[in-house]
């Protein structure tokens, strides 16, 4: 299915941008986690945890390894009971149910396809446990070879496949029992970076198609924001925030979710203003204002720290109009040249180091910035946050 | 340091082996020899083979030694994968350090020890001795053995693959008859061999415990090479090495055959064919 | 991580999966080694079975302290009386400890060259070893008596080639049983130093290579103590048994040749004395239980 999109012809735009269910009060949660705790021995891999997720929902568990997705998932699947709390699919208490009795299926990072079955044999394998009569399982089969266009390999053993193969071969096999969820843990780890990019792009397209509810696990940022409606970052078996991409990147609600998902650059200081929907922060050492369109989020007093991307930063070898607010001065450390874009290091008199990523519209011939020139760094008022954790 | 050939490695090897196969070779040979006199050679004969043939008392453990290697084999087959999956699966568990401990210490334990101990087992619960005392000394020796050689078959095993299966709503019974059991059962096949083969040669465990009319072959032989060496054991031994010998080999051709097959359409399955 | 399942069927099944080959072998492995401790503390008798009950717990508890009082350490009294027994335990450890060493010396390299072999090589050479493993020990021993004893082919051959004028007398003797032991356990040695070579990550040697180390030096410096937990597997793996060996000493050895193996059969056979070879059992045990633990202790960890 390489290249090709599966839908036909319209874009995904209309179903993806209407679909918030997360906004409506109304709507009833399809996956549900109510206080739930996992510990194992002395390690607590999941902390009173709650979390909705909802029907046709694409959701990502993000974070680094350790820090509880793969055990939440888990969960789901009935793999790990959870020490406390209550999980709930579709208004169903799942705890207690074995996995086999669960109407979810699982897409494992190492694909798990039966080595001793062929590729028919792996997809029917489900179906045959449900008891579907035959010819059933063979149109249903058939079906999912042809979702997955692999009509022409399935007699073939898993170890005569290719990676790419294989991965198709065990979403076919997930998705043959036409669960009410699938998950994906880690699906694409194994693949090569342009065919990860590629099979991304399908599982959208599949989702979306299938209406079914996906969740993901992954440590991959930029997977997660390609694929997922929402994401939730994990650290330490608490989820950190949930909200779609977009919100994740551009108003991260603390600075370890600002530095899991790209690049920031963090100034601290205090909140020496807060009104009228400005939040005002001074910045040790330099005495740089930073105002910030904010409202709430920050007290008067509070130590927090002024969060902005790169890309947000301008440079400019002379002062802005007001270099008193949203400037900063220092002198250009190191630079990286990217290709597409070049990241400037520069050096605060405070000896912290701020980046400032500019887009290389033309072709550089010669850099009108460079080493050791003394440089203006300025961003907007609705470039960045100020985050107080 | 390439891995390949110096002198060095092709020396040690050779002279190791030569040093474990030349006794075996020489005693083959010798099994042809027509002279009485097992160290002269008076000629090829094939004639310690027929007399063999003749040889009632010979036979007889013949038959013995081979039902009870069968079914202790079997069974200690059956309680060794057991004992494997209760020591990779359920690491932890009242007693696991005894079972644990029970499970390796057979495989170093001085035979004499182990066979004094069941000898004395079976006169203490009063049970008669003979081919089924035998049998069940067998079974406990060899079990421990077969669980070694499932177990680490099942240490390596990937444990996603009986998830996925459960995921998709088989069972954990059914999981175990159609994707556990199916994959570690070359495992489970050479942990049979093993024991069919221990069991075939078991000389010390099986002086304790036998009785009356069930004698082994290689008590048989033990016996007769105490007499002194004679053409006629070397006739048996030779056929009891060619036996085994068959076994083994056909069984490391089958796998390297199928290993060989496997790697090949793995090739294929990269280049995309 | 365990998998936890709360339907009961499974872990009933999960219990017996534990409880079947557990019960086995406390029946026929365990609950034996305490009738041999039961029987090394009861008296003789010329009878069938020749000891005296002792310990008889169908009497009752109330009896019990009666006959524990009465238990009899006499048979291991006279371990210690008879120089025999003593000299025996002796001599099989040294015997043991020398050709542990032996084996060590004459599997590495082998081994060595094994895991240095040309990948294609490999399985087929390994084959070679396990393929001696799997015949008989009894025939192994007894092909060694055609060449060793007095009119043997080793001697045939030194005297038609002139190095020597009288037969050697090797066998039987106590160098014969040294042979038939190199000769019984050096695969028991060769697989586990092979199971270890073979995995030693080659660019290590490289790494060292690189810095400026020699390969001898590189040997003694990386390869060995790599290849150290083989090392220690094969040692108890030819040690603990070769203690208890009976087999090579009777067949090979000559009546000065003492090992506890052979006394204690003797005890058993010919003179039928129970209680004395159950306590010779219970001692070789007692000796033998550390390095029996530290070999689980070894295997466990392998195995983890």
């Amino acid at each position: 299915m390489a290249g090709k999109s599966l839908s036909t012809g319209k874009s995904l735009g209309p179903i993806r941008r209407a679909f918030a269910p997360w906004n409506d009060p109304a709507a009833k949660p399809f996956i549900q986690f109510q206080n739930v705790t996992k510990s194992f021995g002395d390690f607590t891999a999941v902390d009173d945890l709650s979390l909705n997720i909802y029907e046709r929902e694409f959701f990502a568990l993000l974070g680094p390894s350790g820090c509880g997705k793969t055990t939440l998932m888990r969960m789901i699947a009935g793999f790990e009971e959870p020490t406390s709390g209550h999980v709930m699919l579709d208004g169903q208490d799942l705890v207690g149910v074995p996995p086999y009795r669960r109407p979810t299926n699982m897409m494992f990072q190492s694909y798990a396809l039966f080595p001793h079955m062929n590729v028919w044999d792996n997809i029917a394998f489900g179906l045959k446990q449900d008891g579907m009569p035959k010819a059933d399982i063979a149109t249903r089969v058939d079906e999912m070879l042809a979702l997955v266009k692999l009509e022409k390999f399935a007699k073939r053993k898993p170890h005569q496949l290719s990676g790419g193969q294989k991965q198709r071969v065990a979403l076919a096999r997930s998705l043959a029992k036409k669960p009410k969820v699938l998950l994906l843990d880690e699906p694409l780890g194994a693949l090569d970076k342009k065919l990860r990019e590629e099979t991304q792009f399908e599982l959208i397209d599949l989702q979306v198609k299938l209406g079914m509810t996906f969740v993901i696990v992954t440590h991959d940022q930029e997977e997660a924001m390609t694929v997922a409606d929402r994401i939730a970052v994990m650290d330490q078996g608490k989820i950190v925030q949930i909200a779609t991409p977009a919100e994740i990147y551009e108003q991260p609600n603390s600075r370890y979710v600002a530095d899991f998902i790209g690049d920031i650059n963090l100034l601290e200081g205090h909140i020496s203003s807060t009104e009228g929907g400005v939040t005002t922060l001074d910045c040790d050492g330099t005495g740089a204002k930073v105002q910030v369109n904010q409202d709430g989020g920050a007290k008067l007093g509070d130590r927090a720290w002024f969060a902005v991307r790169p890309e947000k930063v301008a440079i400019s070898l002379s002062p802005p109009v007001d270099p008193s607010v949203n400037a900063v001065t220092g002198e250009v450390w190191d630079i990286a040249y990217l290709g597409d874009v070049s990241i400037y290091h520069v050096r605060l008199a405070t000896g912290a180091t701020v980046k400032a990523t500019i887009t290389n519209t033309t072709r550089l011939v010669e850099r009108p910035i460079t080493w050791d020139d003394k440089v203006w760094l300025t961003w907007s008022g609705d470039g960045g946050v100020v985050l107080t954790r | 340091m390439r891995r390949g050939a110096s002198w060095f490695n092709v020396t040690s090897i050779t002279l190791g082996f030569a040093f474990l196969y030349l006794p075996i070779v020489l005693l083959v040979i010798y099994s042809f020899n027509a002279s009485k006199l097992v160290t002269v050679w008076g000629g090829f004969s094939t004639k310690w083979y027929v007399s063999l043939l003749t040889n009632q008392g010979l036979l007889d453990a013949a038959w013995v030694t081979i039902r009870v290697a069968l079914l202790s084999a079997t069974l200690a087959t059956v309680l060794g994968t057991l004992a494997a999956i209760a020591l990779v699966r359920f690491g932890r568990f009242p007693g696991g350090t005894l079972f644990s401990g029970m499970v390796y210490a057979p495989l170093v334990m001085p035979e004499v020890i182990t066979g004094l101990a069941m000898l004395l087992l079976f006169v203490a619960i009063g049970f008669a001795r003979g081919f089924w005392t035998l049998t069940l000394a067998h079974i406990t020796f060899s079990m421990c053995f077969v669980a070694v050689v499932v177990q680490s078959r099942l240490v390596t095993f990937d444990r996603s693959l009986e998830e996925a299966a459960l995921d998709l709503g088989c069972p954990p019974f059914r999981t175990f008859f159609t994707i556990t059991l199916p994959l570690i059962l070359p495992a489970v096949v050479a942990g049979w061999m093993l024991a069919f083969t221990l069991s075939l040669d078991d000389l010390v465990i099986s002086s304790f415990t036998t009785g009356p009319g069930a004698t082994t072959l290689p008590m048989k032989i033990y016996s007769q090479v105490r007499l002194g060496v004679t053409p006629e054991i070397n006739a048996i031994c030779t056929i009891l090495i060619a036996i085994v010998a068959t076994g083994v080999i056909i069984a490391s051709i089958v796998t390297k055959r199928r290993e060989v097959e496997r790697q090949r359409a793995e090739r294929l399955a990269i280049q995309g064919v | 991580m365990a998998l936890t399942n709360s339907s009961s069927g499974h872990s009933r099944l999960r219990w017996l999966v534990v409880a079947i080959p557990y019960l086995w072998l406390i029946l026929l492995f365990l609950a034996p080694f305490l009738i041999v401790v039961k029987i090394s503390l009861s008296a003789t008798a010329i009878a069938m079975p020749p000891y005296q009950p002792a310990l008889d717990f169908s009497a009752g508890l109330g009896v019990l302290w009666q006959q524990l009082k009465e238990l009899s350490f006499d048979n291991y009294v006279f371990l210690t009386e008879d120089a025999l027994y003593w000299e025996s335990y002796l001599s099989s450890l040294k015997i043991a400890l020398i050709s542990t060493f032996l084996i060590l010396i004459i599997g590495y390299p082998i081994a060595y060259g094994m895991a240095r072999a040309r990948k294609e090589w490999r399985t087929t050479l390994l084959m070679l070893v396990i393929l001696p493993f799997w015949t008989s020990f009894l025939i192994r021993v007894y092909a060694w008596i055609g060449i060793l004893k007095p009119e043997g082919l080793l001697n045939q051959l030194l005297l038609s080639v002139g190095v020597i004028s009288e037969p050697l007398n090797i066998m039987p003797s106590t160098l014969a049983v040294y042979i038939g032991i190199v000769y019984s356990y050096l695969p028991f040695m060769i697989l586990p130093l092979y199971a270890t070579l073979e995995k030693l990550d080659e660019t290590l040697l490289e790494a060292a290579a690189d810095l400026g180390c020699p390969p001898i030096q590189a040997f003694w410096k990386i390869t060995f103590p790599l290849s150290l937990p083989g090392v220690i597997a094969g040692c108890f793996l030819v040690f603990i048994p070769a203690v208890g060996e009976f087999v090579i000493p009777d067949l090979l050895g000559g009546s000065d040749t003492l090992m506890i193996g052979k006394t204690l059969w003797a005890e058993f056979f010919s003179n039928r004395d129970w209680p004395v070879s159950s306590a010779v059992a219970v001692v070789l045990l007692a000796i033998l239980v550390i390095p029996i633990m530290l070999f689980q202790n070894a295997q466990k960890k392998a195995s983890e």
